[in-house]
């Protein structure tokens, strides 16, 4: 069902749960946890056509959508109102600001301007019984009552259907600047990331990637990225034009410390866009290796990062497996994919026992099983270990208390 | 010769497993983007395929009409960055969905009996045809009829269809281009040039146009009278076989040993003909000369570019201002995107001016206008409003489809819009000598 109203949603959800009929909302269907994948004898509720800008209010700097406005649609309205709308998940051309708000989706730019809960005011939500809640509004400070809308943010498609949002926007950065530079080994890049963040830099985007991605997506986007290198860093600090410049000034003197081969400056936004465009394409890219491709995304504390890639890749070999590393170093989030095929039985085994041990490590180290992509079906078996017995008990009794009848997307999560 | 099974299941697995779903596609279909239904996007198509692949759906009537209603316009090519070969895939599909039989119709395998197993298959038909349809037209029977109001006795699909038809040009390609035009000066290239089938009927000055601007650029140009069309026509409507004959006939008429390069200026064309290899993999006699025929095929545009425009005079030259369309065949299909920016570029007083969404398509796709008037209709308009606001008095474009649509279309909306092939721009800024 593609409903245009919420009160259509209402209706549904009414019916739906009278009947206990399973239902899984979707935007654009790019999540990578398998979240809005249909259960079955489901209702597929697809948001895709409540794609309105309803608001932009310049006095408050906020913006209120319906769910299926895409990521790209927000962040160009707010740009050509002169704002700024930071959350950009790779898929940010197609996927929907509903989607990313129940998955509580990352980006390039989490380290200095967080994920999409950072700029979620308010919401309407339609609870399984067809009744329709909002939570928020358009004040800095609300402390009345639990917060809501937080609850909702991240729950994907658990607690309620997504019917409204209301964004936060902040004033666009005056000046920003982009840098790549390449490094003969990868505990180089990683060196460098630490020395950026000890000087307390907080570039807006600190991103990696290894050889094999690099080279993917050098064989799809074609803007001339340094091939003969382990590691590439992608770095954009903006803001004020001046601390911009000493900034930048500070990251390159940094690399070029950390021994790095060659650093090249972006001459334009338009090549600033594009290599970060091409690094957004790097998962789909590395599509190109192997029939299958099988991403994940362990995190850990900044400061773990080096041991924790180090790690990625004495597991890849131990199970002799093909992978491609790339992810935010800024914040932590790596993104290992294995570059596989799902017709080898064997090899797909080896794949979920490399898996496990990488999920132990980031566990070990004080990171978490996902960053961004959410748990869905993908990390659904991993999660009781991560989140422990007390968290388990609170978060089904939660959803109990808003899904008494478990229609809404059952199956995921948690059962 | 093999008997195919299941286009579908016969295929390399790898190909339709390639597609990982992570949907940057959807945003550049055209047809996702009117219905935003997952199964009108390529990502849907490809997880149909996938299923009958996989044994796991039948190519069912649904499944066939999806298939036809995919533009084949592969702007979804261009943003995949998993390097997913829709191209292949399409046409693939498209054959399993003209095996299963389930679109038969007395009607439409007469149609496509007449037009692909027959028409098509030998020009001279379509010549006659030509000629038929010219007397038609220049007897002033058409007007005649047009004015009567016989027409509005016909359903309206046909009414709107007999608007559509195009106006013949007095004399096909043959008539004006000589088998072989020597080069304007020192001969540095030998080339052959491709006339088409429909561009060969209504745009046969756009072939001569070709032949003098390579003539002028130094190429002596081969162009035989009797041509064949080029078989996308037949590849992109799931007959297989018949594109496969038609490869070899072209191969041997323009043996590619013989050229620096086979020159089309048909986008639709060129896309195609560049990929013989493919169609005659593990064909013994013509297999191996397929590979060096694609590394032949140069579209008018990519030749010019590559061996450097001479500049023509700029004395003499009228201003006019011109917008760009991209014809998908050309951009998506061939990655032409710098080539005839180049071309327009070198004819002097000429002001380019972008077309916003110059790669999105016009909805001709081929003879998607005739078989999807609808969507296509709704491309057209689109497209139209674009170039209205570029105030551009001439739009080039590198493919006939394109021409003949956008042509078309300017006529029902009353626009005084040109609508011409870049190569035409060239060809008179050399005649203003």
């Amino acid at each position: 069902m593609a409903p245009l109203r919420s009160e259509q949603i209402s209706s549904v959800l009414k019916l739906a749960n009278e009947t206990k009929t399973p239902i899984v909302t979707r935007g654009s269907g790019t999540g990578l946890s398998g979240g809005s994948l249909p259960s079955p004898d489901c209702i597929v509720l697809c948001t895709i056509k409540m794609d309105k800008i309803l608001e932009l209010d310049r006095e408050n700097l906020t913006m209120l959508v319906q769910p299926g406005v895409t990521t790209l649609q927000v962040a160009d309205a707010a740009s050509s109102a002169g704002l700024f709308y930071p959350p950009d998940p790779g898929s940010m051309k197609i996927s929907t600001i509903g989607g990313n708000v129940a998955e509580n989706s990352g980006g390039l730019r989490g380290l200095k301007y967080g994920v999409t809960r950072n700029y979620v005011m308010g919401m309407e939500v339609v609870l399984p019984g067809g009744e329709v809640l909002w939570t928020g509004n358009k004040c800095v400070k609300d402390v009345a009552g639990y917060s809501l809308k937080d609850l909702f943010i991240g729950s994907e498609g658990t607690l309620g259907v997504i019917t409204k949002v209301l964004l936060r926007l902040i004033p666009k950065p005056q000046a920003k600047k982009t840098m790549v530079a390449s490094f003969a080994q990868m505990d180089r890049a990683a060196e460098a990331v630490s020395a950026i963040i000890a000087a307390q830099i907080i570039p807006c985007t600190l991103e990696f990637l290894d050889r094999m991605t690099i080279h993917c997506v050098e064989a799809y986007a074609k803007i001339g990225l340094p091939l003969d290198c382990e590691a590439l860093l992608l770095m954009e600090t903006d803001g004020h034009p001046a601390a911009v410049a000493e900034e930048a000034a500070e990251m390159e003197r940094i690399c070029r410390d950390k021994g790095c081969l060659e650093l090249r400056v972006a001459k334009d936004d338009a090549e600033a866009a594009k290599l970060a465009s091409a690094r957004r394409a790097a998962f789909s890219a590395l599509a190109r290796v192997s029939p299958t491709t099988i991403l994940e995304d362990a995190t850990v504390p900044r400061s773990e990062l080096a041991k924790m890639i180090r790690f990625v890749e004495a597991v890849a070999k131990k199970y002799n497996l093909k992978i491609g590393t790339f992810g935010h170093m800024g914040d932590g989030n790596l993104h290992p994919t294995f570059l596989t095929d799902e017709r080898d039985k064997e090899e797909t085994h080896r794949v979920e026992e490399a898996f496990k041990e990488i999920f132990d490590e980031a566990i070990r180290l004080g990171g978490t099983i996902t960053g961004e992509h959410g748990v869905g079906l993908a990390k659904k078996s991993f999660l009781p270990k991560f989140a422990g017995d007390a968290q388990m008990r609170v978060m089904r009794e939660l959803r109990r208390a808003l899904d008494p009848r478990a229609i809404l997307n059952p199956g995921k999560m948690f059962d | 010769m093999n008997v195919i099974r299941s286009h579908l299941k016969d295929l390399d697995y790898s190909v339709v497993q390639q597609c990982m779903h992570c949907g940057l596609c959807l945003p550049t279909c055209p047809t996702y983007d009117a219905t935003k239904l997952e199964r009108n996007s390529p990502r849907g198509r490809i997880a149909l395929m996938r299923a009958i692949a996989d044994g796991r759906l039948e190519p069912t009537k649904a499944f066939a009409d999806e298939m036809y209603f995919c533009l084949g316009c592969l702007a979804c090519m261009t943003a995949c960055p998993a390097g997913v070969n829709y191209a292949e895939l399409f046409e693939h599909a498209r054959a399993e969905a003209e095996q299963s039989g389930t679109l038969n119709s007395t009607k439409r395998n007469f149609i496509r009996a007449f037009t692909l197993r027959w028409l098509f298959m030998d020009l001279s038909r379509l010549k006659l045809a030509g000629r038929a349809l010219r007397l038609y037209q220049q007897l002033g029977l058409q007007t005649l009829v047009r004015r009567s109001g016989i027409l509005k006795l016909l359903p309206k699909r046909l009414r709107e269809l007999e608007a559509m038809t195009p106006t013949v040009q007095d004399r096909f390609s043959s008539e004006l281009i000589s088998p072989v035009t020597p080069a304007v000066g020192a001969g540095k290239y030998r080339v052959a040039v491709l006339t088409g089938c429909a561009q060969d009927l209504i745009f046969s000055d756009v072939n001569r146009d070709t032949v003098e601007v390579l003539a002028r650029n130094g190429c002596e140009v081969v162009t035989p009278p009797e041509q064949a069309c080029c078989g996308s026509l037949h590849a992109h409507n799931g007959e297989w076989e018949l594109a496969q004959q038609l490869a070899r006939k072209n191969i041997e008429r323009f043996p590619p040993e013989q050229f620096d390069a086979i020159i089309t200026n048909a986008a639709g064309c060129g896309s195609h003909l560049k990929h013989y290899a493919h169609l005659l993999e593990g064909d013994p006699v013509y297999g191996k000369r397929a590979e060096l025929w694609d590394t032949k095929v140069k579209d008018i545009n990519e030749w010019l570019a590559q061996i450097g425009v001479q500049p023509p005079p700029t004395d003499g030259q009228p201003p006019q201002t011109v917008t760009y369309h991209e014809a998908c065949h050309l951009c998506h299909g061939q990655k032409i995107i710098a080539q005839p920016r180049q071309v327009l570029g070198a004819v002097p007083n000429l002001k380019l001016v972008e077309l916003p969404e110059s790669t999105w398509c016009c909805g001709s796709a081929g003879i998607y206008n005739l078989v999807q008037p609808e969507m296509a209709n709704e491309l057209l308009e689109r497209k139209l409003k674009y170039i209205k606001s570029t105030n551009a008095e001439v739009v080039a474009t590198g493919n006939p489809g394109c021409l003949l649509q956008i042509i078309n279309g300017a006529k029902r909306a009353g626009l005084k819009l040109r609508v011409v092939h870049p190569v035409t721009l060239l060809a008179e800024a050399y005649r203003n000598e």
